[in-house]
């Protein structure tokens, strides 16, 4: 079974470590902090100015002063600063945050990624994504492995604009956590119950599957 | 205005000086953190072919997006304008004009411009349509592009507390791209939710001094919430 938008966020959340730094792109990345093991400290920064990042307010908590980067209302964690948007861009392009998720369309087997631009379809623009995947080391990308009409969106050469070039060396889809390098594709993980045919028939770019590709503990 | 005392009497006095074809630098990510009433006062004074740096666009009905109906904005540098339909509009039927940039790098412009820095090396958009007709430099292995930085002829603002001279405080994160846009204005506005008396604000504690401020004013704030989100209690 493909995995759903919590089992992505589990599977992420398990490379979390004590001490991390992170930063949480909007859609299924922000899902990740539901799921920060017991007994580990995380921080994590929100892009618009917030490092210590809370959970939802109450009602009573609510405050239009104090948002996370997707514009959603949220509280400080204790241990928490804020400061200014260069600021924030600082530790992210001068890679002081420990581990970025984000999400993507398509990643390929240099490590491109195409996330912000569909020409002539979605103008919206690339908000902090640029700079994250620019300044970032440990980035891992968040996507479903094909589109909902079977395309695969792990390719030989992204196809749309790109985000950051050479960027990006983990991919969790809802089938496979893989792994780029070497300018090919290398398959850590299956989805419990996914097939390593099934990844084989959705991945465009060239694939190398070892001997042994364990099940996702999720 | 006089002296140290940076505060105007009105909108008009605030935002006067504004004309045509000027640029403008705007605070604010998203609703949170902007000049409402200086955005408004623009909006009424009707000026035309305005370029404007800031983040966002604001809303439909809200922020910066008031300007788009009256077609006021002539180009506008912005990271994501993702919320506002009218704005896909005018950018799709050519009739306005977008330089989107990474919003660090735009933090940065904003920044450098008010830092006297005129231009800066940044490995954020290399390879990708950012880097176009830029300089490209390798520097100790790595490959950088070189961004201009940004200084308008006007900048607008939204702070928390001020005093007369200026001082500025930011709350929570409507602090975002404020500081760096007061930096970066010839003149610059600052719209503020309460304006306290000399000595009352802590020098430890200003986050923007009042010499980068040339006029202040108190505003009344809507401070709209785009994604309103909340759990139980």
């Amino acid at each position: 079974m493909a995995l759903t938008r919590e089992q992505l966020a589990q599977r992420v959340a398990q490379e979390l470590q004590d001490g991390f730094y992170v930063n949480l792109g909007i859609g299924i990345p922000t899902l990740v902090a539901n799921y920060i093991p017991d007994g580990i400290e995380v921080m994590l920064q929100s892009e618009n100015g917030l490092l210590g990042m809370g959970p939802f307010p109450t009602e009573d908590e609510l405050d239009a002063d104090l948002i996370n980067a997707g514009k959603q209302t949220v509280t400080m964690a204790t241990g928490a600063s804020l400061f200014d948007s260069a600021t924030s861009f600082a530790m992210i392009r001068g890679g002081h945050v420990d581990l970025t998720v984000l999400g993507a369309f398509e990643v390929d087997v240099n490590g491109n990624i195409a996330s912000y631009m569909i020409p002539g379809k979605l103008i919206k623009g690339m908000g902090g994504a640029m700079d994250l995947v620019a300044g970032a080391d440990n980035i891992i990308v968040t996507m479903t492995h094909a589109s909902k009409h079977g395309v695969s969106k792990l390719l030989n050469k992204c196809s749309l604009p790109l985000t950051g070039k050479g960027c990006i060396k983990k991919v969790l889809t809802d089938l496979a956590y893989i792994e780029i390098k070497n300018g090919k594709f290398h398959l850590l993980e299956r989805a419990p119950g996914v097939s390593i045919q099934e990844i084989i028939d959705l991945t465009a770019g060239e694939l190398v599957i070892p001997e042994i590709v364990p099940e996702m503990n999720v | 205005m006089s002296g140290f005392n940076k505060v105007v009497a009105s909108y008009e006095e605030a935002m006067s000086g504004l004309e045509d074809n000027m640029t403008i630098i705007a605070g604010g990510f998203g609703l949170c953190g902007i000049p409402e009433g200086l955005i408004a006062q623009i909006k009424s004074m009707g000026t035309k072919g305005l370029t404007i740096a800031s983040n966002n666009c604001g809303v439909d009905d809200f922020g910066l997006g008031l300007l788009l109906p009256g077609r006021q904005i002539k180009k506008m540098i912005a990271s994501y304008v993702g919320e506002n339909a009218e704005f896909e509009r005018q950018l799709m039927s050519g009739e306005l004009e977008v330089e989107l940039t990474p919003q660090g790098t735009l933090a940065e412009k904003m920044r450098a411009g008010g830092a006297g820095i005129p231009a800066f090396f940044t490995a954020t958009g290399v390879g990708t349509l950012v880097a176009e007709g830029k300089e490209e430099r390798n520097i100790n292995g790595r490959d950088y592009i070189l961004e201009e930085s940004l200084i308008g002829d006007f900048a607008i603002v939204k702070a928390w507390k001020a005093d007369r001279y200026g001082n500025l405080v930011f709350r929570h994160t409507a602090r975002n791209f404020n500081p760096m846009a007061a930096t970066a204005g010839k003149i610059t506005v600052v719209e503020v939710e309460e304006i306290v008396e000399p000595g009352e604000l802590d020098p430890n504690e200003i986050h923007t001094p009042g010499i980068y401020v040339n006029r202040l004013i108190k505003g009344n704030f809507e401070k709209r919430i785009e994604q309103r989100t909340v759990r139980s209690a």
